[in-house]
């Protein structure tokens, strides 16, 4: 057998307070196709990044076709033919689809400051038809569609020479359509003896497209495998294998057919689809899936933040018409973003301007508008002592408060505004682990004095211990509701990639 | 392969032929409400009127392509034609000379712009409005505050408002009108066909893509402010010759008239889009409205109002032909 043209060696990456790779290996051959697979935050891009000198490795080796190798930028790597196609996919829009193959190339080899675009629109003329795109080198990026426009990425980076190519999920917004002619290309890329790293949630695409797999979990290297000798089964159950530990699953609790929301086949084209779940009174609702399987949207939805196609939703048994937030503030939906910073807090302002926020209509003289200070003073006063929010004052700025009481803030706006339905998306990142168990904690209080709640939440042990019931979703579908006393890890991955086969996704 | 290449005509090129089209329909109206708009004399005036707003915007649509912007052009050019004044006159330099200083004193300040905002992150905005304060004060101080008039140098006002054309054809179109479409023509070029302009279309449309394709994108965002100071030089040579003195006072504003008719012309706030030709239209689309106001004896005032709304429009029309793709 010939010699690894890559291998990665005890590599470890820290960021402030995580370590994010811990002692990672990794071996690449000449034309293999090799799945990189691990649940969100098991490591898996931050690996790639250390490769392509995005990230500067705290220890371990690089070794490229033997020889020790640390690249400073990106530049250095494209130039020893690494190359990384993002996510977010890194063209500039306005530009045409030649333009940015040969940026910062436009006259190869030459120093000149003119232009020639006829030339390299006659090289990308040439890449374009190896990779049987149906394209014009003259057409702006902006007006391609996501999978063409990654076709021009990996153009790119075949036009650069490059000799491994690593694609991060690279099919997360493609149709099913798409994903063949992906395929194909990658075939024919593998058939020029270029390695590449396949990184995806995907079983069934592994299964397809992939020759060896290397298995992460939590900052770890786990396993790796040639294909034919595992079973999805096998990969899953090491993608979780830790865990489960005591915390188990939550107490049974007796609660009555009374569903305070109801969804019924909501869909958004492009999003999600035909979403359809029950709420009941004093219920805790666990949304469960991988990043982008469209619960974040279907919450949003819900709240009236987006908009939705089709479908319908009941508040109290009666058809609510949500079309703004306002109309679902009405409704007594609260919803908790996931991105606190972004959309959660208002940073500059107090505490107690952040707990009124939503009800100073409560607080002020209806004709001059005028806020009485006092009795929002009281109320927020109140709820800081209900929930314990550990503040040095109401005048305190909540930006200085920690990720948990500023949470906790954010729960005392919508219970002070008289919530029933409270949508919590991912309550607990960003918070340490004490302050975690203080969220469960007001969750299940809540809970018990007849709220009820959706949460959603990436991290499993986390769904388990506090749900109720378990909604699991994929690629913008609902795929099961579970039980969350009798189900398993291993039943909600299943879930979670349970992609819909043949048509179209979406 | 299948090959079913659409003919579409391109966003760009559509884009402006609507703003050409506009201007055409508003001289055409201007020309049925009043005679006297459409006569030689008038048209050397609209010419004459669009030189300096023309010159300021070019260089702003450079630096607005590349995702920033820049006000303190306005100020700039005032002080460049101080500082061209205090070379010809005080120093008693040659005239040329002192015009090329002149210019170099917009160059750096402009350099000084782009060395801040692209290797100092200081926000474009905030730096600009600075640099706008700091010619502002700066020109008030070097001329004391006194209008300083070119009287010695001879014939220095040729270059604006005298006319080679007219000597040779009769009609009178003034000199500095070629300078504009001198400028216009390189500009176009530097824009289009060098990898300057490219990479300036790179930066505005995506920095991070850019910086990650090799880009040097300090370098380049500081050249393109670098011309926006150039072109405050040229639009200064321009203004003294016309008024025969440099007057520190005036040139606050022209800055918020440069951006609007760049606006007009299709350039984007946020980047990656606009066109030396669409700015150049849109500057004779504000210039054609005002002197067409003008001649309908509407007051300054309100000729004011009605380019405050026509740039609003603009934008408005533009964000409706995006919707509607």
């Amino acid at each position: 057998m010939e010699g690894a043209i890559l291998k990665m060696e005890h590599i470890t990456k820290t960021f402030p307070g995580v370590v994010a790779l811990d002692d990672c290996q990794l071996e690449l051959h000449t034309g293999e196709v090799h799945g990189l697979i691990g649940e969100n935050g098991a490591g898996k891009s931050t690996l790639m990044k250390v490769l392509c000198g995005i990230y500067k490795k705290d220890s371990g080796r690089i070794l490229l076709e033997g020889r020790e190798i640390e690249f400073a930028n990106t530049r250095e790597s494209l130039a020893n033919g690494i190359c990384m196609i993002h996510q977010e996919l890194n063209l500039m829009p306005h530009l045409t689809v030649a333009q940015n193959i040969y940026i910062n190339r436009e006259n190869e080899g030459k120093h000149s400051f003119l232009i020639n675009d006829k030339s390299i629109n006659e090289k990308t003329e040439k890449y374009i038809a190896d990779l049987h795109m149906n394209i014009l080198p003259t057409t702006k990026v902006a007006g391609l569609t996501v999978a063409k426009q990654q076709m021009v990425e990996i153009a790119k980076a075949i036009s650069y020479h490059s000799r491994i190519l690593i694609m991060d999920e690279p099919t997360a917004a493609l149709t099913n359509d798409e994903i063949d002619d992906l395929f194909r290309v990658v075939e024919r890329l593998k058939k020029q003896n270029i390695a590449i790293v396949y990184i995806s949630h995907r079983m069934d695409e592994l299964k397809r497209i992939c020759d060896k797999i290397t298995i992460m979990r939590d900052g770890k290297y786990i396993d790796t495998s040639p294909m034919q000798e595992i079973t999805v089964n096998e990969i899953i159950s090491k993608m979780v294998g830790r865990k489960i530990e005591t915390e188990g699953h939550k107490k049974q609790k007796n609660l009555r057919d009374d569903y305070i929301l109801e969804v019924r086949n909501l869909t958004s084209e492009g999003k999600f689809k035909d979403v359809s779940f029950q709420l009941k009174r004093g219920e805790i609702l666990g949304f469960s899936g991988l990043m982008g399987a469209g619960r974040t949207e279907v919450a949003r939805a819900i709240f009236g933040a987006d908009r939705y196609d089709r479908g319908e939703i009941y508040v109290n048994g009666k058809k609510a018409s949500i079309h703004k937030t306002t109309d679902a503030v009405k409704y007594g939906i609260g919803y908790l973003s996931e991105d606190r910073k972004a959309f959660g807090i208002l940073k500059s302002l107090s505490v107690e301007d952040n707990i009124v926020i939503s009800s100073y209509q409560k607080f002020s003289r209806r004709i001059t508008g005028m806020v009485r200070k006092k009795e929002c003073s009281q109320a927020a006063e109140e709820y800081v002592e209900q929930l314990q929010i550990k503040t040095p004052g109401l005048r305190q700025k909540i930006q200085f408060l920690s990720g948990g009481n500023q949470q906790k803030a954010i729960i005392a706006k919508w219970l002070l505004k008289n919530s029933d339905i409270l949508i919590f998306d991912e309550p607990t990142r960003g918070i340490d682990i004490g302050a975690k168990n203080e969220i469960y904690d007001l969750l299940e209080k809540l809970a018990g004095e007849g709220k009820s709640i959706i949460m959603i939440s990436s991290e499993l042990p986390e769904i388990l211990k506090l749900s109720d019931r378990i909604a699991v979703m994929c690629e913008g579908r609902l795929t099961g509701i579970v039980d969350g006393q009798s189900t398993t890890q291993e039943e909600i991955m299943k879930l979670s990639t349970a992609r819909e086969e043949g048509g179209n996704k979406r | 392969m299948n090959t079913n290449k659409k003919t579409t005509i391109a966003p760009g090129v559509l884009q402006k032929a609507i703003i050409l089209g506009s201007l055409i329909l508003i001289i055409i109206i201007f020309s049925l409400l009043s005679p006297n708009f459409l006569t030689l004399s008038n048209i050397g005036g609209i010419l004459l009127a669009t030189t300096v707003n023309g010159i300021l915007s070019i260089g702003i649509t450079y630096v607005m392509i590349g995702g920033g912007c820049d006000i303190s052009v306005g100020t700039n050019m005032t002080l460049c034609g101080v500082m061209m004044a205090v070379f010809a006159i005080t120093f008693h330099l040659p005239a040329v000379l002192s015009v090329l200083l002149g210019i170099l004193v917009g160059t750096v300040v402009g350099i000084v712009n782009g060395f801040m905002i692209a290797k100092c992150k200081v926000p474009p905005f905030i730096q600009t409005l600075g640099m706008m304060m700091i010619c502002k004060g700066l020109a008030l101080v070097i001329s004391g505050a006194k209008p300083i008039y070119m009287d010695d140098i001879e014939n220095y006002q040729i270059i604006a408002t005298g006319s080679v054309i007219q000597k040779i054809t009769g009609i009178n179109i003034p000199n500095g009108i070629f300078i504009m479409i001198g400028i216009t023509i390189v500009a176009s070029f530097l824009l289009n066909k060098t990898i300057l302009g490219r990479y300036t279309f790179a930066i505005g449309s995506n920095e991070e893509a850019a910086r990650l394709s090799g880009v040097n994108v300090v370098k380049w965002k500081l050249i393109g402010y670098a011309l926006c100071g150039t072109m405050s030089g040229f639009a200064a040579w321009f203004m003294t010759a016309r008024l025969n003195s440099a007057q520190p006072s005036t040139g606050a504003g022209y800055e918020m008239d440069a951006i609007a008719a760049c606006i007009i012309g299709g350039a984007s706030m946020s980047g990656g889009e606009g066109s030396v030709s669409g700015t150049i239209i849109g500057a004779f689309v504000m210039s054609v409205l005002i002197n067409g106001l003008r001649i309908m004896s509407v007051p300054s005032e309100w000729q004011t109002v009605v380019t405050g709304a026509v740039v609003i429009f603009a934008v408005y029309l533009d964000t409706l032909r995006k919707k509607g793709k």
